[in-house]
């Protein structure tokens, strides 16, 4: 299983109900479901993909994210789960907000555009950047909503959303102590963990 | 004629005899039969049935052929046979006439024991639930313990969605197509206006026709006629029919003047020719009637909450009869209720038809996770 997947599936809790927005090929909850008993449900809306769920036994429901969450109620889950989807999405800040309507917690993961190496491309050459972690050229990219480390931040807290857990990774998925000491700049994928703030 | 190498080939109905069911009404229904056909072979530990469940005007047979002269297939034929979804190399699929038809299981035109004539009129109100009680009858006849998939389409998929709220212990996947927990409004008064049409044809004759030696022919391709309008999109007849005039040039204007209408009529006349008028009744009411949520106190979450099986939940996008909406409703109760469920809207222009129809996404679908039930049952 991919890295990324690894880690966010600790900081899942047993048994938890779970949503997964972007489920892919079902990988991340086929995974949950097998080591820490979830029950789970997975959105996808690409033919491929809920294809290689099906196979993979999960439970996926063809759905746009881009059409809100409006159909799942308040609190229908213990966790919602959005792995590298948010810059992707057509109203991420909305979307934040219904995660935590209907789930108590949720994890967001995304690619740093703080990143040194994007600002070095950007600064010297003066092209978009294209990294690893960005692999697409901008014409070509999926991501129409790519953010900082600190711009995420920055919109949690007008969101009144609460970091319960936040850290980064290097572009080996290591939690280094360095990194994580300068996230913005040198975090190549976030991770946080967020509740609702106090009202 | 050679029959074509993914077809289960030649099929001969069998009957099954009963002693008698009560039904949801409380009336009691006599001996009755119901006439079915199967494909592919029960293994030993019988765990690889699976149930096909007929829509409106469907029967038993949903493959093959009678005879190596017809025309066409049995009506589900392009999911049904060797290699295909519902794939007869590894699943045993049985496929009933439904009680209450006109296709050779007991109904309607049938003899009244008790009279000695057609039940015509007088044959008892049939619900869904009575269906799937007579076909929980005819699995235990066919020593079937537990179907590991019952599939519909349209009220086919209803009837799927009853086993497994009545039936939990005994169906393992239910796979629901084009379907809904219940009729709109609007879905009613398209069945109401269909049995207006059969109810208002002089040829009725208050149901007695068959005694009569008549038929309400008028009627039965008018309701023929507006369903079928509804059963496809707009986009379809565009492309099947356009504007195209018959006679290529504007005629009197009262004939039969543009291709769709042609095609309406043909339809109209053959469903006449074929079907029982109070059959159509009967089963359009089923469909009315049908509402699992009813005896839940109207929660579909509290309705579905017993059952046991996974669910796989298909829809179609220009489906206007059986809206994606409707598919979606079902699927949202199944999540709040904590079931198994994977679910999937089709891109398909051909209306509520597309389900019978060679979509490929829609038929990898179906593949795809009826070869995950094989497995389950060994056969993978």
């Amino acid at each position: 299983m991919r890295t990324e997947l690894r880690i966010i599936a600790e900081l899942v809790p047993e048994r938890a109900q779970v949503l997964d927005l972007g489920c892919g090929g079902g990988e991340l909850l086929a995974h949950l479901m097998r080591e820490k008993a979830v029950t789970g449900y997975g959105l996808d809306n690409d033919a491929e993909k809920i294809a290689a769920s099906i196979r993979a036994g999960v439970n996926v429901i063809e759905h746009d994210l881009n059409d809100g969450l409006e159909r799942f109620p308040d609190g229908s889950f213990d966790m919602v789960l959005m792995t590298d989807t948010l810059q992707a999405v057509r109203a991420p800040a909305r979307l934040l907000v219904e995660m935590l309507r209907i789930g108590l917690e949720c994890i967001v993961t995304f690619p740093n555009f703080g990143h040194w190496r994007c600002r070095a491309q950007l600064a010297t050459r003066g092209r978009m950047p294209v990294a690893r972690h960005l692999p697409h050229t901008w014409f070509e990219t999926p991501n129409i909503h790519l953010c900082t480390v600190a711009d995420f931040e920055a919109l949690c807290q007008s969101l009144g959303v609460a970091i319960a857990d936040g850290f980064v990774v290097d572009h080996a998925y290591r939690r280094r102590a360095l990194v994580n000491r300068f996230p913005n700049l040198l975090g190549q994928t976030a991770f946080y963990r967020l509740t609702r703030g106090l009202e | 004629m050679a029959l074509p190498s993914d077809s289960v080939g030649l099929v001969t109905p069998e009957t099954a005899r009963f002693d008698s069911i009560t039904l949801q009404s409380g009336a009691r229904l006599g001996e009755f039969e119901l006439v079915y056909e199967t494909y592919g072979a029960l293994n030993g530990a019988r765990s690889n049935a699976v149930l096909i469940c007929h829509a409106l005007s469907g029967n038993h047979h949903a493959a093959g052929y009678h005879t190596e002269r017809d025309k066409r297939p049995g009506w589900w034929d392009v999911c049904i046979g060797p290699g295909k979804p519902i794939d007869t190399n590894r699943f045993f699929v049985v496929s009933l006439n439904n009680l209450g038809g006109c296709d050779g299981s007991t109904g309607p035109r049938s003899t009244d024991a008790a009279t000695g004539e057609p039940y015509g009129p007088t044959f008892p109100t049939v619900t869904v639930k009575d269906w799937v009680l007579a076909q929980t009858m005819l699995a235990d006849e066919l020593g079937i313990n537990a179907f590991a998939a019952v599939v519909g389409g349209s009220l086919g998929g209803m009837q799927a969605m009853q086993w497994a709220i009545d039936f939990p212990e005994r169906i393992r996947h239910a796979l629901l197509i084009a379907c809904a927990s219940k009729l709109s409004a609007q879905n009613i008064a398209f069945n109401e206006i269909a049995r207006q049409a059969i109810l208002t044809d002089p040829d009725f004759r208050g149901g007695h026709y068959v005694k009569a030696g008549v038929n309400p022919n008028r009627g039965l391709m008018l309701a023929r006629m507006l369903g079928h309008v509804t059963y496809l999109s707009d986009d379809s007849m565009g492309n099947k029919f356009g504007r195209e005039l018959k006679s290529g040039d504007i005629g009197s204007g009262h004939g039969v003047e543009f291709q769709v209408e042609s095609y309406l009529h043909h339809q109209g006349q053959v469903f006449a020719r074929t079907f029982d008028a109070n059959t159509y009744l009967l089963m359009t009411r089923a469909l009315d009637y049908f509402d699992p949520a009813r005896d839940y106190g109207d929660d579909l979450v509290r309705a579905l909450s017993g059952a046991r099986c996974r669910f796989l939940v298909v829809s179609f996008s220009t489906d206007w009869r059986f809206a994606p909406e409707r598919s979606e409703e079902i699927v949202d109760a199944l999540v709040a209720a904590g079931k198994d469920v994977v679910s999937a809207r089709i891109e398909a222009t051909q209306g509520h038809d597309s389900f019978l129809l060679n979509v490929p996404r829609y038929l990898n679908v179906l593949s795809t996770y009826l070869r995950g039930v094989a497995e389950e049952c060994g056969q993978g």
